[in-house]
């Protein structure tokens, strides 16, 4: 049993004086992702039985390899904004809060690098 | 993690029931939550079956004939039954809505009465709301301006800049919104609640008031403002029928237009 005042409790520790940057990218990441992924489902489906060679060489248009680098970073700076507010909203206990907040981060900066790395990898080298 | 289920102590058990309405007459059946501090028992359900052909329309009339003639011990807050002072404020039929302003013959079959959700109760249908009004006074919902008022007092305002006001000056403090909001179930501590939040906009859009920056400051925190997830159940409930969920969208339009 707390005797903290609800005054106390609602002014907590302040104002972060953050939050409307987290929110417009979010906004933002989600617009371009509407003609990103439109594109990279019609383009996968144009590309269904071809093979390798094909699909490498597909990719290794300038174009191509920019539009699936975009896709790419704002997939997983989305991913890494959206998963924060789910985690913020859902996991109170402080530990766990703090580890997986700390797990998204890395996991998205991870697996978007990778990504990157082989769309690149694929553009330059073929 | 955030409460998916009640604890052991708050599971709803069966209650009595009073069957008060003679079998020739019009009769309709209500369900209400009972919780009493002092039994140490869990909450329970109690049925009421009243007789409508003496009692009013609206819920309201039925919860007062209820404590008057058959249950003294239920117990509720009212006062204006016109859907003015905000009192009555419970979730029937599943939607939080004033008691005083429901028809009992909206709704269909029998009638559910609970306490509006996630507030701790205090007794029955009444909640505890001494962080939602914590949280009302921490928007400071008041006039704030470094200029003195005019010769003769009134601080004017045009036609056009009072026309901004409605929708916003009729909240009644009710907090239906606030307890409909999940996002407010889940970190009520933090987050303000549309109610807490459409009074800020209220004064943010105030043209007489004058600490419009000092209002967004107090407000931009990832949780005090941006945990709302525009899931709009706050305006799909207001009883009023505003729109806390457009006066939170215009704070963020106004902190996005500050950045």
């Amino acid at each position: 049993m707390s005797h903290r005042t609800p005054a106390g409790r609602v002014h907590g520790l302040g104002s972060a004086q953050h939050g409307v940057d987290h929110w417009w990218a979010q906004r933002l990441t989600a617009l371009a992702l509407i003609p990103l992924i439109i594109w990279f489902c019609i383009s996968i489906i144009g590309l269904i039985g071809t093979d390798h060679v094909t699909f490498t060489s597909w990719l290794s248009m300038p174009g191509r390899a920019v539009a699936m680098l975009l896709l790419v970073i704002a997939t997983f700076y989305h991913m890494k904004l959206g998963l924060q507010v789910v985690i913020e909203d859902y996991v109170h206990e402080r530990g766990w809060n703090v580890m997986l907040l700390v797990l998204n981060n890395f996991a998205c900066v991870s697996l978007g690098t990778a990504c990157a790395f082989a769309v690149i990898k694929v553009a330059v080298m073929g | 993690m955030v409460e998916f289920t009640l604890p052991a102590n708050s599971k709803i058990g069966t209650g009595k029931t009073v069957n008060s309405a003679n079998s020739t007459s019009r009769s309709k059946t209500f369900k209400i939550y009972r919780w009493n501090p002092d039994d140490g028992n869990s909450p329970m359900v109690d049925t009421f079956i009243i007789d409508l052909e003496r009692c009013g329309p609206m819920i309201l009339d039925a919860l007062i004939m209820i404590k008057n003639e058959i249950d003294s011990t239920l117990t509720f807050r009212r006062s204006c039954r016109e859907g003015v002072c905000g009192s009555c404020a419970m979730n029937i039929d599943g939607t939080n809505t004033l008691a005083c302003t429901k028809a009992t013959a909206d709704v269909k079959g029998d009638v559910r009465v609970y306490p509006l959700p996630h507030l701790p109760v205090i007794k029955d249908l009444v909640g505890d709301m001494s962080m939602f009004y914590a949280q009302y006074a921490s928007v400071t919902p008041w006039l704030q301006a470094d200029s003195p008022p005019p010769e003769g007092g009134e601080r004017l305002q045009s036609r056009e800049d009072r026309a901004r006001l409605d929708g916003l000056w009729e909240c009644i403090l009710c907090a239906c919104c606030s307890t409909s909001c999940p996002s407010y179930w889940w970190n009520g501590e933090r987050y303000l609640g549309p109610a807490a939040l459409l009074q800020a906009y209220r004064w943010i859009a105030d043209s007489r008031d004058e600490a419009a920056g000092e209002r967004l400051d107090a407000l931009e925190d990832p949780f005090r403002l941006y945990r709302c997830h525009t899931i709009m159940n706050c305006t799909k409930t207001c009883p009023k029928s505003l729109n806390p969920a457009k006066a939170i969208a215009e704070i963020k339009k106004k902190m996005l237009e500050r950045r």
